[in-house]
């Protein structure tokens, strides 16, 4: 080994070869069967349970446990599977704390919620494993829908109109299914090619064809689909990047955290990935902790996170946070990046201290340095390329109801569609709502 | 520190907290440890007669109810009496005796239904220096089968029959043990009492079966693929005891006959409410069975520090809540309560609206953020929300004082009156 921790610049190999797979692990490893019929006994089975309430996907949570504790397992899948097909990433990146088991009674009770996403891992593992399609489909119906994006959104739309019988063709412009949960989240939250997996198994369902490397506005034209398909749906994800518009930004080693998060989940050797010593990652969302945390993880002495604002407005969830902290990162808050110095490569990075005022944010005047051989953008993604004759909202896809575009015949849901919170439940939720309205409006016509 | 000495019909131990004839007291070397680890006395497990000993099943021998987190709810079991040669027992009884003659050491026996059985038996036992005889009318697997245990218990002739023998034979106190499978409890203590009993105990085991295996179809424990009843034991059968008990201790023609309890006592609280339905003395089985012998520290403890607080002496708290032990026909109909919801301890799981919405008396409002209310107008006090609600004392029930608006009925609440005297009893005595 000729790099270590120390070793200057972006490089690869830092760590001892064996460390890679040790700290690539699964984060949060699966609930054994004592285990989850621990966890499962801590569940009140509310009424109108809150936790049902805050699942942006509805599961009967009560229900799922119950089934786990009498020792069926594989119907407390199908309970999470009939509201959620995605389940099984879900239990792996929800921002539980944030969600149902943030509304767990246990944590009026005694601060210590249920394990809802552990034991819904349990579930849908147990389930998974058995190989069969849980779902069958209905009767063919002749309708032929092209949904557009195989990420949340996409899959979960056309899981939902393959099982009501119709013709379903899965646009993506990448060359695997998936979307985010393939290319964009920590390695260690979906281990062993987990996303993968779950795409193949949910295309068991039968009656959808992937059309894989066909990028909308490239390949394919959102005219060319409604006059060749029944319904459409888009699911596109957001594709663009911001940037931070500070001075030096264009100097070498200076990306976005998305590009070092997808070659990172697409690289066959850790090892042979380059990271930096002192990597400085721009933002407070997920992104930037999966990106900071990885980079620590690859072998960076020094991660730092620097966020504009205060903690407290950090899109990353407190359990993130915690993660991040726990595994070396430093975060600093109220920083706002001035200026990247560097002699054609990134050498520190000049922060100004920033507080909330009535107009926004404001300088303080102070200003400090963070050495950096590695800057990571992780500021937000942004719609890109989406045709103009769609109505806009806020830089999204404007919808009304369940997903409904301004263009009568094309839905959209998930990140590209305005409102939501960006989440791969919510994005979940709403293909699968706009898969139902699809569904109905298509019969509707039919029979009418 | 409260005294906790006690003394049941002559039989002296530093404790009430006997172990019960059973598993855990077949061999010296259980009852030596029992002795070490605090017990206060010991009912040695069932001998039979000399010769041959009987014989156990080599499968398993006990089926398990679990509540959460697998806490042992009840055990059933088809273990006879000792499988042990009686010379055995006999020589290891004296040596325990010898050792430890502080404690309490009975001897459970079990012979046929004639009297040289019984008198060569009690002989022998004497000669041990055991403190007394508890006679084991309650076993209700394999051996009443052979006409003995439970077979003895359900028919009081019986048991006043050999209860007389075992007194003509013997200078030991006696104590009769009661099977709970029969209908009413009372014929077979009043039975005891007449044979010259000097004191009963009870309950044995309960007939059970405590779970079918749903690949083999046979129930558990499973033997080769068939499965017997078996008695059950453990927290499940403790009301069961506890009604029992109750109904000897306030039954005119039992008042007074001492009475050891048992059945599924497992903590100091459980002890004690068998002590105050009239247990001079209590016994233990699957708690120990569950947990070890250690437990019996906490029942010594929590007993003694029950005690301090009420300030009251341990002989004061045996029998004192029989008096209250009535009929229905006695209850007071007037009384009334309403359920109140700590809103400051609720947690908001809806548990006690979805158990009065669905089942009982739709007396339960949710408001909106899950606040829960108790609508007075439609609650009759049932309880059940109480019952089901996770956290302790987040509802508890209101006292209405006499003269106060019953919201439900509209009226004010009357003093005591029971139905003997309601107008709707066909049977009502005129009121004076």
């Amino acid at each position: 080994m000729t790099n270590s921790q120390l070793t200057p610049g972006v490089v690869p190999g830092r760590l001892p070869a064996d460390s890679y797979a040790a700290n690539f692990s699964d984060v949060a490893p699966p609930l054994d069967r004592h285990e989850a019929q621990v966890a499962a006994d801590r569940c009140y089975f509310c009424h109108d349970a809150p936790c049902v309430t805050a699942c942006p996907t509805s599961i009967d949570i009560p229900l799922f446990i119950r089934q786990i504790s009498t020792g069926t397992p594989d119907a407390a899948a199908r309970t999470i599977f009939h509201q959620n097909i995605l389940g099984g990433i879900c239990a792996r990146v929800c921002p539980t704390e944030n969600l149902c088991e943030g509304s767990c009674v246990r944590m009026e009770a005694e601060g210590k919620p249920v394990e809802i996403g552990a034991l819904q891992r349990y579930a849908t593992d147990h389930l998974m494993a058995q190989g069969d399609h849980p779902f069958r489909r209905g009767p063919p119906t002749g309708k032929r829908i092209a949904v557009v994006g195989a990420g949340p959104a996409g899959l979960s739309a056309a899981h939902r109109l393959a099982a009501k019988g119709h013709e379903v063709t899965l646009f993506d412009a990448r060359p695997k299914p998936g979307g985010l949960n393939e290319y964009g989240i920590a390695s260690y939250k979906a281990v062993d090619g987990f996303a993968a997996r779950e795409v193949d198994w949910l295309l068991g369902i039968g009656g959808i064809r992937l059309a894989s490397g066909k990028a909308l506005g490239r390949d394919i034209t959102l005219e060319g689909l409604s006059a060749d398909f029944d319904a459409v749906f888009l699911g596109l994800g957001l594709q663009g990047v911001s940037a931070l518009g500070t001075e030096g930004e264009d100097r070498t080693h200076v990306t976005h955290a998305v590009d070092f998060i997808r070659e990172l989940r697409q690289s066959g050797d850790l090892s042979a990935l380059p990271v930096g010593r002192d990597v400085v990652v721009i933002g407070g969302g997920m992104t930037a902790v999966d990106a900071a945390v990885q980079a620590k993880l690859l072998g960076a002495q020094n991660v730092t996170i620097v966020y504009r604002r205060g903690q407290n407005r950090m899109s990353a969830s407190q359990h993130e946070q915690d993660h991040a902290t726990h595994s070396g990162v430093r975060i600093i808050c109220n920083a706002a990046p001035l200026k990247v110095h560097g002699n054609g490569t990134v050498r520190e990075v000049e922060f100004m201290l920033t507080r909330e005022g009535p107009n926004g944010l404001e300088d303080t005047g102070e200003r400090f340095r963070l050495p950096a051989d590695q800057l990571l953008r992780a500021i937000g993604q942004k719609l890109d390329g989406v045709p103009s004759d769609l109505a806009m909202s806020g830089g999204k896809i404007a919808i009304h109801g369940p997903g409904r575009t301004s263009i009568p015949g094309i839905w959209a849901g998930g990140d590209c569609a305005a409102g939501g919170d960006d989440l791969t439940v919510t994005a979940v939720a709403e293909g699968r709502d706009a898969a139902e309205d699809i569904h109905a409006q298509l019969m509707e016509a039919a029979h009418g | 520190m409260a005294d906790l000495r006690s003394n049941f019909i002559g039989i002296k131990s530093p404790n009430p907290f006997w172990l019960a004839s059973a598993p855990p007291t077949d061999k010296e070397v259980n009852v030596r440890r029992a002795f070490q680890a605090g017990w206060g006395g010991v009912v040695w497990k069932t001998l039979g007669s000399e010769g041959p000993p009987v014989v156990n099943v080599n499968g398993p021998r006990y089926g398990v109810v679990y509540g959460a987190d697998r806490r042992v709810l009840g055990i059933n079991n088809i273990e006879l009496i000792t499988d042990r040669p009686l010379e055995v027992n006999l020589r290891e009884i004296k040596s325990v005796k010898r050792d430890y003659p502080d404690r309490a050491l009975i001897i459970s026996l079990m012979v046929p239904c004639d009297e040289d059985s019984w008198k060569a038996i009690l002989k022998q036992v004497e000669d041990t220096g055991a403190d007394g005889v508890e006679l084991n009318f309650g076993c209700p697997h394999g051996m009443a089968e052979r006409g003995m245990g439970s077979a003895v218990g359900q028919v009081p002739e019986y048991i006043e029959m050999v209860t007389r023998w075992v007194k003509q034979h013997s200078r030991m106190p006696c104590i009769v043990k009661l099977t709970p499978n029969i209908t009413d409890v009372r014929k077979p203590a009043e039975a005891a009492m007449r044979g010259g009993a000097d004191a009963v105990s009870l309950i044995n085991t309960v007939n059970s079966i405590t779970s079918v295996d749903l690949d083999l179809f046979s129930p558990q424990p499973t033997i080769d693929g068939k499965g017997s009843h078996g008695g059950y034991c453990g927290p499940a059968v403790k009301p069961i005891a506890l009604n029992m008990v109750a109904e000897i201790a306030r039954n005119p023609a039992t008042y007074g006959l001492p009475i050891s309890g048992i059945g599924g006592i497992t903590t100091w609280r459980d002890a004690a409410e068998f002590m105050a339905l009239g247990s001079g003395t209590v016994q233990v089985c699957t708690a120990a069975m569950t947990y070890g012998f250690k437990i019996v520290q906490e029942m010594i403890s929590g007993l003694r520090e029950y005690l301090d607080d009420k300030d009251i002496a341990m002989t004061d708290l045996i029998g004192r809540a029989v008096p209250n032990v009535t009929d229905w026909q006695y209850l007071n109909l007037n009384y009334t309560t309403k359920a109140v919801i700590d809103q400051d301890a609720c947690i908001k799981c809806g548990r006690c609206y979805a158990a009065c919405e669905d089942t009982s008396h739709q007396a339960i409002a949710m408001g909106p953020g899950r606040v829960f209310s108790v609508k007075e107008e439609e609650c009759v006090a049932c309880n059940l929300c109480l019952d089901v609600c996770p956290v302790e004392n987040c509802i508890t029930m209101r006292e209405l004082a006499v003269g106060e608006i019953d919201a439900r009925t509209g009226r004010p609440v009357r003093p005591y009156a029971n139905w003997t005297t309601h107008p709707n009893n066909p049977m009502a005595q005129a009121a004076e």
